[in-house]
């Protein structure tokens, strides 16, 4: 079944790039790693019928969240390698817990489904156009309060990295626009053979 | 193969989401001075916890589950964006993202 074949590479090359994302030297390749397992979490996602979320993943996500992720990387000059210490130290416990949890989770899954069936036929409808029938009647609050979300989060980031240094010098649009042609410019009658002469006050 | 031909169940998903999860907890333990990378594995979990509400919604046939899937994304580019900017503004302030450092605070 093809099907099944596509869910393997998606979910293998999902994991193997999460594995790469935490575990890499570099920040930059952990970044690539972390939009290589966004892009096969949407194939998973497109097996699962869900192609808008799919989309949307791959825009948001790759496209803002991980290229967000670039520019800070590359634009902070951070000596990585001092940031690595303590890798050794914490791996052995981050192995235990990390077995133990995934055992725990492995177990009540196997628990919990084991009689599920098949995933059901699709019905013919977008899958956009059914999320869009429930997203704008149903569920319209918690959509507004996302886009409140965004907003803030918008403000926020401006507003923490915006800074104001002293003594550079800044276009400043009302000044520029208040200035009158009486107070700037002066016509002068120049006799040949004097030359200009600057006046008091006029610049 | 048999591993291609069998069905992909519901539980096939549930254990990639899993293993996802686990990769993103293991990043925070093991990337403890390392910021950027602690948010990535945040990034991690939360999209594993996408694929849980999208495969339970995929095999319920109910979309609940990819509604929230999609308030999740929301918050998480918020959250990104937000943690991204105090890393800018606290990597100008100290010229370093060493998280150790962020309890030295002054009151």
């Amino acid at each position: 079944m093809i099907s099944s074949f596509f869910f393997y590479l998606f979910a293998a090359v999902t994991c193997l790039a999460g594995l790469m994302v935490v575990t890499a030297r570099n920040p930059v390749h952990s970044v690539l790693f972390l939009i290589l397992a966004f892009f096969n979490a949407a194939g998973l996602f497109i097996l699962l019928q869900a192609e808008f979320l799919a989309m949307l993943l791959v825009v948001v996500y790759v496209g803002a969240v991980a290229v967000l992720f670039l520019f800070v990387v590359m634009m902070l000059d951070i000596n990585f390698v001092e940031l690595r210490e303590g890798f050794q130290k914490y791996r052995t416990l981050g192995i235990v817990i990390g077995i133990i949890l995934l055992a725990e989770l492995f177990t009540t899954f196997f628990q919990l489904t084991s009689d599920s069936g098949a995933l059901p036929e699709a019905t013919g409808v977008h899958n956009t156009a059914q999320l869009g029938r429930v997203l704008y009647t149903e569920y319209v609050y918690l959509f507004q309060l996302a886009g409140l979300i965004l907003l803030v989060a918008m403000i926020g980031a401006i507003a923490l990295t915006l800074r104001s240094r002293p003594g550079v010098k800044r276009q400043n649009i009302s000044t520029q626009n208040s200035r009158r042609r009486e107070d700037t410019v002066r016509l002068a009658k120049v006799n040949s053979g004097e030359g200009a002469e600057a006046k008091e006050g006029s610049n | 193969m048999e591993l291609f031909t069998s069905e992909i169940t519901l539980a096939h998903y549930l254990s990639v989401a899993a293993i996802l999860f686990v990769l993103g907890v293991f990043g925070i333990f093991i990337n403890r001075k390392n910021v950027i990378t602690i948010l990535m594995s945040i990034e991690l979990i939360l999209l594993s916890v996408s694929i849980n509400l999208v495969a339970f919604s995929a095999y319920s046939a109910d979309l609940s589950g990819q509604i929230f899937s999609l308030f999740i994304l929301t918050v998480a580019a918020a959250e990104a964006a937000i943690g991204l900017a105090i890393l800018v503004v606290y990597f100008r302030n100290r010229g370093s993202i060493a998280v150790e450092d962020i309890n030295v605070m002054k009151g």
